[in-house]
């Protein structure tokens, strides 16, 4: 693919230790995903969940994501349609979380060279994302293993059960139809 | 998270607990660090917030049932007892979803789940678990794989029975020698997250070994594995010994269960980081907001005044910590402008401290006696007012998490917390023992 057809992203900057009470604040947890997203890191910046496009990217610092296994921390950046966060490292229970409703996280260990407003683009070296910058810089990512692309690129891990549920039922009925 | 090559495993090289538990998950006769597994659940633990009222509306999309209602635990515990309308149509929610599904192993508005699971006989060594609840990795102390998921992930659990892993690294924290009165398995944790961060355990293993650690009683081992969240690890685990065996066969294991148990060890020759503690050398330990790994000794804080003192949740008010707050207020008083309030952990170790007297003791120095739920650690709901400092025997300290973002909260152990309720300001729990 051309760069040229590359989608660009605007950045938004968060520090490290994102929390996910930050991300998805307790007391509005008995609501549904759209409240919570509306309420998305507004401890750190008030300005972001109101104003953050469709397509955007969230850049943060190390460790984003740790505390609790609420998946609404990753639903409300998917709700908010980020287009995906990065960042040195995340909460192992976060990044599951993520994949799992389609949220793509990028693990870029200089993520904190990218600035706020910038606009970048995705690219990939077979399974290896990589971020490029306006000047032009290509900043290396760790490789997402392909289940967990694959996983992205069905929308999350409900359209892959989906998916594996009815290759399951028309299998079953192939062989009911055969008996 | 990364997902480079796995290692190779030479033959004959011992195997770490994890690797052996995780085997034994995925049918195989060893793993090797690094490989992406699928692993068949024993047990699957979710609650009332990230269970039915999330799983349901998704096993019906995918059109998929529960693969084993048996191996089903559903606990009620976040939103009980409900605070508003909100939370009591989740709770309605639940039940209603429970009687639907038959769901055999339901245990409602009777404790926290981390703490109802083992109580009821749930877990035993060997099991490949997962739950809804990030403090999943406390079921680690009975030798078992257990982790957090979210509820997305629960569904693929609940439809199929498996889960995927990545064999993690295992770092072998060491303990030796006797900790001193006033000083436990809090503040050993509390320790260790200061030392190796929020995200220091990296996804990978943590097991907690040496001597100290198998002179701890289960629910003192608890906390140690439920707190290794906070260091960022998928599980803690420690290798079920006589001390798990009789806490097993107190909750009504029978034997058979557990002849068919697997008692899993770390092989002296496995792979593995090792760090070394003494636990005579320890204090006790404090973290500042806003986070758990703001950790340094008592002496520290001796400025501090909080205003509400909060023994709570599946870290710190097991049966174990409520002896251990009773121990230090035994014939004393709260102090004036702190308010001390008590959530047992659950129904059963309220019942056990009351027939003991602790429950005595501790109303009679002032407690307000809360719930058996989450309560204000969860922080949907019942949390602190503006400005408030609270000093806590909970697990996290995030910025927001317990009330709005004035509120100052400092984890510390039971004991400490007892200690801070009595003096009226945050201070070292041994000058009252002595």
């Amino acid at each position: 693919m051309s760069r040229a057809a590359l989608k660009t992203h605007k950045v938004w900057r968060v520090g490290a230790n994102v929390d996910t009470d930050a991300l998805a604040p307790g007391a509005y947890m008995k609501h549904g995903i759209e409240v919570i997203a509306a309420h998305c890191l507004e401890v750190h910046r008030a300005d972001f969940a109101g104003a953050v496009k469709p397509g955007d990217v969230l850049v943060a610092g190390p460790n984003f994501g740790i505390g609790s296994s609420r998946e609404q921390a990753a639903g409300a950046l998917k709700q908010l349609g980020m287009a995906a966060v990065i960042a040195p490292s995340y909460s192992g229970l976060f990044f599951r979380n993520a994949f799992n409703l389609g949220l793509l996280l990028l693990t870029c260990p200089e993520a904190e060279s990218l600035q706020e407003n910038e606009h970048v683009q995705l690219t990939y070296e077979g399974t290896t994302p990589q971020v490029l910058t306006a000047s032009g810089r290509l900043l290396a990512c760790a490789p997402v293993p392909s289940f967990l692309m694959d996983m992205v690129n069905a929308g999350g891990l409900v359209n892959v059960l989906k998916q594996r549920m009815a290759a399951k039922s028309s299998a079953a009925s192939d062989a009911s139809l055969s008996a | 998270m990364t997902f480079d090559k796995a290692s190779s495993l030479p033959s004959g090289a011992g195997r770490t607990l994890a690797q052996k538990l995780i085997a034994r998950a995925a049918g195989r006769s060893q793993v090797r660090v690094g490989d992406v597994l699928t692993c068949q659940v024993d047990l699957a633990m979710f609650h009332d917030s990230s269970g039915p009222r999330r799983l349901k509306p998704m096993l019906a999309d995918i059109g998929a049932q529960i693969w084993d209602r048996n191996k089903v635990v559903l606990v009620l515990d976040h939103y009980v007892p409900a605070q508003d309308e909100d939370a009591q149509k989740i709770i309605q929610v639940t039940r209603d979803v429970a009687k639907e599904w038959q769901l055999p192993h339901v245990i409602d508005s009777e404790g926290i789940c981390h703490v109802v699971l083992p109580e009821r006989g749930h877990l035993k060594p060997g099991y490949f678990c997962v739950g809804g609840d990030s403090h999943s990795p406390t079921g680690g102390a009975f030798g078992t794989y257990m982790f957090g998921i979210g509820a997305t992930e629960m569904l693929g659990v609940v439809a199929t029975g498996e889960i995927w892993v990545q064999v993690p690294q295992t770092m072998r924290m060491v303990w030796s020698g006797a900790l001193q009165k006033g000083v436990c398995a809090k503040d050993m944790m509390l320790h260790m997250i200061g030392k190796f961060g929020m995200n220091g355990g990296n996804y990978q293993a943590v097991e907690f070994a040496g001597d100290t650690v198998r002179g701890l009683g289960m629910q003192e081992r608890m906390t140690l594995s439920n707190m290794s969240a906070e260091m960022g690890a998928q599980v803690g685990l420690i290798a079920a010994d006589a001390v798990t065996t009789q806490y097993l066969k107190s909750v009504g294991v029978t034997d058979a269960q557990l002849e068919a148990s697997h008692f899993f060890q770390t092989d002296e020759d496995a792979d593995c980081q090792r760090f070394e503690f003494d636990a005579a050398q320890l204090s006790p330990q404090i973290a500042a907001p806003h986070s758990p790994e703001n950790t340094k000794p008592v002496a520290a804080f001796s400025d501090i005044k909080p205003t509400v003192a909060y023994i709570g949740a599946c870290t710190g008010a097991k049966l174990a910590d409520l002896r251990a707050a009773a121990e230090v207020l035994k014939g004393r008083q709260v102090a004036p402008g702190i308010q001390l309030l008590v959530a047992p952990a659950s129904a059963r170790d309220q019942a056990q401290a009351a027939r003991e007297g602790v429950m005595q003791i501790l109303t009679d120095a002032g407690a307000s006696v809360l719930p058996n739920a989450c309560g204000a650690c969860a922080g949907y709901g019942g949390t602190f007012q503006e400005g408030a400092t609270v000093i806590s025997s909970t697990a996290r300290n995030f910025q927001g998490r317990m009330g709005p973002a004035s509120v100052q909260v400092y984890l510390a152990s039971p004991w400490s917390v007892a200690a801070a309720a009595v003096t009226g300001n945050i201070s070292d729990v041994r000058e009252l023992l002595s």
